[in-house]
């Protein structure tokens, strides 16, 4: 038994060496399901749980066409969470134990979205900075080694540039404006900039996921290689619009040709993910109460489906 | 009154009837029951910003003081919205929120039909596209009010609440004024008097379905063609208004 599973095992490293996408049908070791499934889910609730600081500003974006942006935006992301819990279901879990381990924090989300929007600039911000960096990561992920995540993952880069651009227009609209509008850039960029680096992890060398999710090509770049991506990529857009970069440390490295940065307070970031973040409780709160008050729509359309059902078998 | 300070008024109002429900059902955005009723929503809204984006660009350019769609939208105070009553009321439950969309896209089919007859080409042509928009949103709506009619006894308990409370808002939508019936001799506006039977008969057909009761005939709320409000619009404005009034020389 032992023999045929370490042959499972060999076959299936062997394909993933090749290259090989794996499909839902294929055989896959447990461990490798397990690590999709968290990852997976994790990125669906992120951008589910995005929704909500992004959804503080809907009533009140400046003008039409700023509210029909942010609006398609947020449903850009609620509809990257259909295609990824979606692509999570074809490993056999269904989206209700997805919400059910989100609700009792079996699940994560990204913690950026425990930070709170608290002007029209943190909607700049978020476009710019934060699907900028998730972008740099989702970009490696499109070759991810499972299938339906990697498909997925195509479609969300080419709309998640969008909205990249669209974060950075309101920033250089802001910086391009009256004095007002240039303070809450700055400040926006002041508190996003550091959680927008933490959202690629702790440094290589103290992340404990690395070694399989390498392994099985689920990861392709590493933690530090990718978050000096989004540093060399951004600082310049930054400085184009008059933004400052909140780092006295960061300065251009001629030999390794990329910027080095100063030290992230891992304090916090290990206090975000332990719950104490400024809008941990509030956001799992209103996922828990919008789930909880749409009960009864759930139930009676399952109930009107049923009666349809059974008129027409009868 | 002019013919252009009519045609003013009347695209206005067709602007501020979308402009406050799109205010409305955006607020559902990560508030719905489920994440592909949350797409939905806001899809609905989306047409209606874009909707009130064409009507509010359209009056501007009647009125002819330079004002633009955002201008309209964003610097007019409250007695200087003429949207119908029903469109600014909360959004209650998702019964509420589903039986107040059957009522007015139901309204809107059988008035926007009739508008892209209109000899106003601009009225007609944002009429033909709002009306494509329209047949889904009462698709939706009417889908819905029939699921949780016919669902469990709670869900047709709350969408019975729904009819009853909202069916005191419908008469609104018909009333005709003299921007109204100016209009109508040039073959601009719709006559609305001509929309009362078969909104009446469809959306009675529909409830029906639903195995809900309809409300006996009761007086009918009034007040927004006269820009009187219900205490609702006053918070909607002072939310959706807030950046371009304190800082009035910024642009967003």
């Amino acid at each position: 038994m032992e023999q045929a599973q370490e042959t499972l095992l060999r076959e299936f490293e062997e394909k993933i060496e090749c290259g090989f996408a794996i499909e839902p049908k294929d055989k896959m070791p447990a461990g490798y399901r397990k690590h999709l499934i968290r990852q997976m889910s994790q990125h669906a609730h992120s951008e589910v749980i995005g929704m909500q600081p992004e959804g503080n500003w809907v009533t009140r974006a400046p003008s039409l066409r700023a509210k029909q942006i942010l609006l398609a935006k947020i449903q850009d992301e609620g509809g990257h969470g259909l295609y990824l819990y979606s692509a999570a279901e074809t490993l056999g879990v269904s989206r209700d134990e997805l919400i059910e381990q989100l609700h009792t924090g079996k699940a994560k989300y990204s913690n950026i979205f425990n930070y709170p929007t608290l002007s029209w600039a943190d909607i700049g911000a978020i476009g710019w900075l934060v699907d900028g960096a998730a972008i740099v990561n989702q970009v490696s992920l499109q070759r991810t080694s499972y299938g339906p995540y990697s498909r997925a993952m195509v479609r969300i880069c080419k709309e998640e540039s969008f909205h990249q651009r669209q974060g950075y227009e309101i920033m250089a609209k802001m910086m391009a404006g009256t004095a007002d509008q240039k303070a809450m850039a700055q400040d926006a960029m002041n508190r996003w900039w550091w959680p927008s680096l933490m959202m690629f992890g702790p440094h290589d060398s103290d992340s404990p996921h690395t070694g399989d999710a390498f392994r099985w090509k689920i990861k392709r770049h590493s933690n530090d290689e990718l978050r000096q991506k989004f540093i060399d990529k951004t600082v310049q857009q930054a400085e184009v619009i008059g933004l400052t970069i909140p780092d006295k440390d960061l300065k251009w490295n001629e030999a390794k040709q990329c910027y080095d940065h100063g030290e992230i307070n891992w304090e916090e970031f290990y206090r975000v993910i332990g719950g104490d973040g400024p809008c941990n409780k509030q956001r799992m709160e209103h996922h828990i109460r919008v789930h909880n008050e749409g009960a009864w729509v759930r139930e009676a359309a399952e109930a009107y489906r049923a009666k349809q059902q059974y008129s027409k078998n009868a | 009154m002019t013919q252009q300070q009519a045609l003013y008024n009347y695209a206005l109002r067709l602007g501020d009837n979308s402009l406050i429900l799109s205010a409305r059902l955006s607020e559902w955005c990560s508030n719905a029951p489920f994440l592909e009723e949350d797409l939905a929503l806001t899809n609905m809204a989306l047409d209606l910003i874009g909707r009130a984006q064409a009507m509010l660009k359209y009056a501007g350019e009647v009125e002819g003081k330079g004002r633009t769609e955002d201008d309209l939208a964003y610097r007019r105070g409250e007695r200087d919205y003429y949207n119908h009553l029903i469109m600014e009321l909360p959004n209650g439950d998702f019964a509420y929120t589903m039986v107040r969309q059957l009522f007015v896209s139901t309204y809107e089919l059988f008035f926007f039909e009739e508008l892209q007859k209109s000899t106003d080409a601009t009225l007609a042509a944002i009429a033909a596209k709002t009306l494509k928009e329209v047949k889904y949103h009462h698709l939706h709506a009417k889908d819905w009010v029939i699921r949780l009619g016919d669902g469990t006894a709670e869900s047709n308990a709350r969408v019975q609440k729904a009819v009853n409370a909202l069916w005191m808002y419908t008469g609104e939508m018909f009333e005709m004024d003299h921007a109204d019936t100016m209009l109508l001799k040039e073959g601009i506006a719709v006559n609305t008097d001509n929309l009362k039977l078969g909104w009446i008969q469809m959306v009675t057909q529909i409830l029906a379905l639903a195995n809900i009761d309809l409300p006996a005939d009761g007086y009918m709320q009034t007040g927004g063609r006269k820009g009187i409000h219900t205490e609702y619009l006053g918070h909607i404005l002072s939310e959706m208004q807030y950046l371009q009034r304190a800082y009035p020389d910024a642009t967003w």
